[in-house]
């Protein structure tokens, strides 16, 4: 039988079969426009505001209030402390977020507590035994999601409550939600080492705590540390806002100077916060190249 | 298309790079020193009390905290309440993130020296003598401009536009746009100057003039990853709009406020779980989209 010289492809589906499917810009436009308008409403969106005659005076007198930013050597002897206040913050708020964060990390890493090869072995045949490391590392990826799920700002402002004003809640706060998220981080890169190495390891006798010392933790420390830098820049732009709601650093002396009003301070103070993130930035990518 | 890679920012965790070269010992233990002296320097500055942070009696008084919280008052007036705030914390989050894309795509154009300048489009043209002068001052500006919107932190902005605006939501969606204006003006900038070049000169074989070519030859290019980097900093939009109330710019973050001046404990534990299930819709949406555009 000759082969039909041209063969026609049928239609395509979608041309002929109006599916749901097709429908969907149209849906989705239509969604988005009702939600625009929704939200408009909601979020009070008033541009009249900057037009009206008090919006045009205190726009007038931020702008004219920020030049020249205060420069006297008083203000800035005086804006010194709460600058180191804030890199000091996050010093020890990224080290208490490393405490937090190794050892529920270790925990909540599935290869090492429940699965994997340094633990097939012995769970094989003792289901009471996986059911419970199997609880305890649910446990841990909890606690490390609950932490991180709470913004920084809560837990600020719960500490506040709880310590009292100054830096110690801002530790605190940074410490908290930042060892949430550096945990996470730490259960992915020690679930992402070779696992060859760890073999080797254990073919040779070794057992689970030299596995780990010899095999896992010479991988995964440079990883660790990069990241663990990388989030202590977070924090320092973290500690200077959380003054805000009291926690020390110059998110506080930005408060204070924007409720009296004194713009050409706020200008001051924002000038300074990007010299020294820029400066942590600088530090921070040196040391990660040495590494 | 391949899913478009996010950038590294403060509110994403950034892919695991590969593992470093060993470096010198000494180096290591130079970097140690320094870590450790940085450490005790700070630990006077700080004002930290690590032995009562660790005493029986802060644990005591954090599991009374934990007790107080619990459970999560979940009466009428707190739920209504608390949905109020989270559709409120939606909208500024919404609102400002249009807002901020609004910004960006006005600016960006300025922005990216491949279409104001230099490059493939301007290459007929080799001596722009004084125009060339003329070209770069916008694109300075347009830099500069979004530098400092990106510099100050949305929660300075919200303080700021409190006070130019007074309390309410409205401010909290000025704040969100003005700084995510910055960011994605920044990240918009670098998807223009990485297009494919080789569209654009087809184009301009054909005889299309500039206007042509950005609407032909860029625009179809760039606008997911457009569309991706906006939904992306939604996400981060959502979270930040939480907690802007704080210094009142409305939604969720008033009444946290509210919750925790007035020692309203099971309350602020209803909220909090509220910002939970919010921003976990909010990324499904987001994730959802992306997986659509890519």
């Amino acid at each position: 039988m000759p082969q039909p010289r041209f063969r026609v492809k049928p239609p395509s589906p979608s041309l002929t079969r109006h599916s749901v499917k097709a429908y969907f810009p149209y849906l989705f436009a239509g969604l988005f426009v009702l939600v625009f308008f929704d939200s408009w409403k909601r979020a009070e969106i008033a541009p009249e505001l900057f037009f009206s005659d008090r919006g045009r005076a205190s726009l007038w007198k931020f702008l004219t209030g920020m030049f020249p930013p205060e420069v006297s050597w008083n203000f800035l002897s005086l804006m010194l402390q709460p600058a180191l206040e804030t890199i000091q913050i996050s010093i020890w708020g990224t080290a208490i977020a490393v405490v937090i964060g190794f050892p529920l990390g270790l925990l909540g890493t599935h290869t090492l507590v429940v699965g994997g090869i340094l633990n097939d072995a012995e769970l094989q045949g003792a289901p009471l035994r996986r059911g419970l490391r199997q609880g305890i590392y649910l446990l841990a990826r909890s606690l490390l999601s609950l932490f991180r799920s709470i913004p920084e700002f809560v837990w600020a402002f719960m500490f506040v409550r709880a310590v009292g004003l100054g830096p110690f809640p801002g530790v605190l706060a940074i410490g908290v939600a930042y060892g949430g998220m550096l945990g996470k981080v730490y259960s992915e890169i020690f679930e992402s080492v070779n696992s060859r190495p760890l073999e080797a390891l254990q073919a040779t006798g070794a057992n689970k705590l030299q596995v780990f010392f010899y095999g896992w933790l010479p991988q995964a420390l440079p990883n660790f540390v990069s990241y663990t830098l990388y989030r202590w820049e977070c924090a320092v732009r973290a500690s200077a806002i959380l003054g805000l709601v009291g926690a020390g650093g110059l998110g506080q002396q930005i408060e204070i100077s924007m409720r009296m009003f004194n713009f050409n301070e706020v200008l001051t103070i924002l000038i300074m916060l990007f010299l020294m993130v820029a400066a942590v930035d600088y530090l921070s990518a040196k040391v990660r190249a040495m590494l | 298309m391949s899913p478009v890679p996010l950038p590294n920012t403060c509110e994403t965790i950034p892919p695991i790079g590969g593992g470093a070269s060993p470096s010198s010992t000494w180096k290591n233990a130079a970097i140690g020193l320094a870590f450790v002296a940085f450490l005790i320097w700070s630990y006077r500055g700080a004002g930290i009390d690590l032995a009562q942070l660790f005493s029986a009696d802060s644990f005591g008084q954090i599991l009374i905290y934990i007790k107080k919280l619990l459970p999560p008052d979940l009466s009428p007036n707190v739920l209504r309440e608390a949905m109020k705030g989270s559709i409120e914390t939606f909208a500024i989050s919404f609102m400002g993130t249009l807002l901020a894309v609004a910004i960006a795509l006005s600016v960006v154009f300025f922005a990216s020296r491949n279409l104001i300048f230099s490059g493939l489009l301007y290459e007929m043209e080799p001596k722009q003598g004084w125009r060339r002068k003329a070209r770069i001052v916008p694109y300075l500006a347009a830099k500069s401009l979004l530098n400092i919107l990106r510099t100050v932190p949305e929660m300075v902005w919200a303080l700021i536009f409190v006070f130019l605006v007074g309390l309410g939501p409205f401010p909290g969606v000025l704040a969100l746009g003005v700084h995510t204006g910055g960011v994605l003006g920044k990240l918009f900038g670098e998807v223009l100057e990485n297009v494919d070049s080789q569209p654009i000169e087809a184009l301009q074989a054909t005889g299309a003039n500039r206007l042509q070519i950005l609407f032909y030859g860029i625009a179809p290019q760039v606008l997911p990853q457009f569309i991706s980097y906006t939904l992306y900093r939604w996400e981060v939009n959502i979270r930040m709009a939480a907690v802007l109330g704080m210094v009142g710019a409305g939604g969720l973050g008033q009444r946290i406020h509210i919750a925790i001046s007035l020692f309203f404990e099971q309350q602020l534990l209803t909220l909090i779980i509220a910002i939970y299930i919010l921003v976990t819709i909010v990324d499904y949406i987001s994730a959802y989209l992306r997986r659509k555009v890519s």
